[in-house]
């Protein structure tokens, strides 16, 4: 019978062994992961979960009678040492090995630390990847006490809604020369400072950590600026970097992730990859995205490609975020747009959308879920929309459509 | 508590019996009911967990928001009066007997 194995058990790894079942295999599948939990939800760590609206019962993806039913066998808390793609086995930390048919490496995505040589390493540094993670830091959001955030990209600022939510004194330093800049545009930049000003969050652009203080537990932090602040606790939200150490090991090659063709197959046979972790080939280059719609999209078409299916991967990238108030959907991605076109603000909704000449690559909606669909619908169908209609508010949306 | 009866696009009928405070989306998911995708978990961001709510249900649910209304309007197939996205609708004893159908795809 035929074994398909999973390393990683996260959004991608979940979503491919459902797509397995769905699309009628009957073989045997494994989904280990290294966490002592089935697959759950990561977005909501940074939301709901943090702020305590809502519980474990509601991040898992799947029931646990859902994998007894569907003959999936889990192997969670058991972290792989190696992989060899020769004699299709891997081997778990404690020796014991398993064969497979084929591998697909769902393995995700690990949270850049700050350097020990900066403070790193004091008691009360966090970064928000996993449950672990969050259940850790959750004691220290009490009122009135001293968050200091490291980079202000989407986890740095939805951290900062939370706790500022909370009662915390939050200061979110953004090293570069304004938060959100390598995601997204000025104005998406200029709309979350504002919010989090609003709200009290102070917002230090341009500022960099020079160095974490305190014995033991961290008690302040020299900024760049050369000021010197007290700080309860730090939060780091510098970025993510794919899980590829069990690949690379392997012989398998990576190229800023573990490097698939655009079926998703990895340079050894018989192992496939998919999610945070997984390059793939786009236009001239490559592609890596660190998002659940990509993983979820990337994982079932390794599925289907497992299946016989012989597809090519087409990102159609899709992405929010929750924050106070403010919903932000984005579709496409902006990368390489040289100009931006503003609908609104209407009430409390504010559209950008990025243009690379006349072509619509990309829309960040806050408030406004006609825009993100019409954008995503015009995007992913190769479309794009007159300018002057999309900042006209009297234009219905809908009407771009035709 | 509440008693839900999903019914796929195929008329498969599935009847299970969710908890107060879960979602109507989370009910298929936590049963692993096919045709309600959920890919955003619940965050009203992605309208991949669309039904149509059975006629005689659509007034005793919670009004729809704006955001969901905006959503819906761009989810497979929608009917203006009884499709609702299932992450938006809390589960209370007062949805006992609710019957939703899964459209044909969601998007």
């Amino acid at each position: 019978m035929t074994h398909i194995v999973a390393i990683g058990a996260g959004q991608a790894g979940a979503a491919l062994v459902a797509r397995l079942r769905s699309q009628g295999f009957d073989g045997q599948i494994t989904l280990i992961g290294e966490e002592p939990v089935a697959p759950y939800q990561r977005p909501p760590l940074s939301k709901g979960y943090l702020l305590g609206e809502m519980g474990l019962d509601r991040l898992m993806l799947r029931s646990d009678e859902w994998y007894v039913e569907n003959n999936i066998t889990l192997r969670l808390g058991q972290p792989v040492e190696s992989i060899n793609t020769d004699s299709r086995t891997i081997w778990f930390s404690d020796n014991e090995s398993l064969h497979y048919n084929e591998l697909v490496l769902t393995t995700g995505s690990i949270p850049r630390r700050l350097p020990a040589a900066v403070g790193g390493d004091l008691a009360g540094v966090y970064t928000v990847r996993t449950l672990a993670d969050v259940d850790a830091m959750r004691a220290e959001f009490q009122a009135g006490k001293r968050l200091l955030i490291v980079g202000g990209g989407y986890i740095g600022l939805e951290a900062a809604a939370v706790a500022a939510k909370l009662g915390v004194d939050v200061t979110l330093v953004e090293m570069s020369r304004r938060i959100l800049s390598r995601v997204a545009a000025a104005e998406t930049s200029d709309y979350f400072r504002n919010l989090h000003m609003s709200q009290g969050v102070m917002i230090l652009e341009g500022v960099g950590l020079e160095t974490l203080l305190g014995e033991g537990r961290v008690s302040g932090a020299k900024l760049s600026s050369g000021k010197e602040i007290p700080v309860d606790f730090v939060i780091a939200g510098v970025g993510i970097l794919p899980t590829t150490r069990l690949a690379e090991v392997a012989g398998i090659e990576i190229d800023n992730g573990i490097k698939t063709d655009a079926q998703g197959r990895c340079s050894a046979d018989h192992v496939w990859a998919a999610g945070d972790c997984a390059s793939f080939p786009m236009g001239e280059g490559r592609m890596r995205l660190e998002s659940v719609g990509n993983a979820i999209d990337q994982a079932e078409l390794v599925a289907d490609n497992l299946l016989g299916a012989g597809k090519d991967y087409v990102p159609a990238p899709w992405f929010w975020s929750d924050q106070y108030d403010t919903k932000l959907q984005i579709a496409g991605l902006s990368t390489g747009y040289d100009h931006i076109v503003t609908r609104g603000p209407a009430g409390d909704a504010v559209s950008f959308w990025y243009y690379q000449g006349d072509k619509l690559i990309a829309v960040d909606a806050m408030n406004d879920s006609r825009a993100y669909m019409v954008g995503k619908r015009l995007i992913e169908s190769g479309k794009t929309a007159d300018a002057a209609k999309v900042s006209d508010l009297s234009v219905e949306l809908k009407s771009l459509l035709k | 508590m509440a008693k839900i009866t999903y019914v796929e696009h195929s008329g498969r009928e599935h009847v299970v019996e969710v908890r107060n405070g879960m979602t109507v989306m989370e009910g298929a998911r936590d049963n692993g009911i096919p045709g309600i995708e959920a890919d955003c978990g619940g965050a009203c961001a992605c309208s991949t967990c669309h039904v149509y709510v059975d006629a005689a249900w659509v007034d005793k649910l919670p009004k729809k928001d704006a955001m969901e209304e905006d959503m819906l309007d761009f989810a497979w197939s929608p009917d203006p009066v009884r499709s609702r996205l299932t992450c938006q609708i809390k589960v209370s004893d007062a949805l006992d007997g609710l019957r939703v159908q899964m459209p044909e795809k969601q998007i």
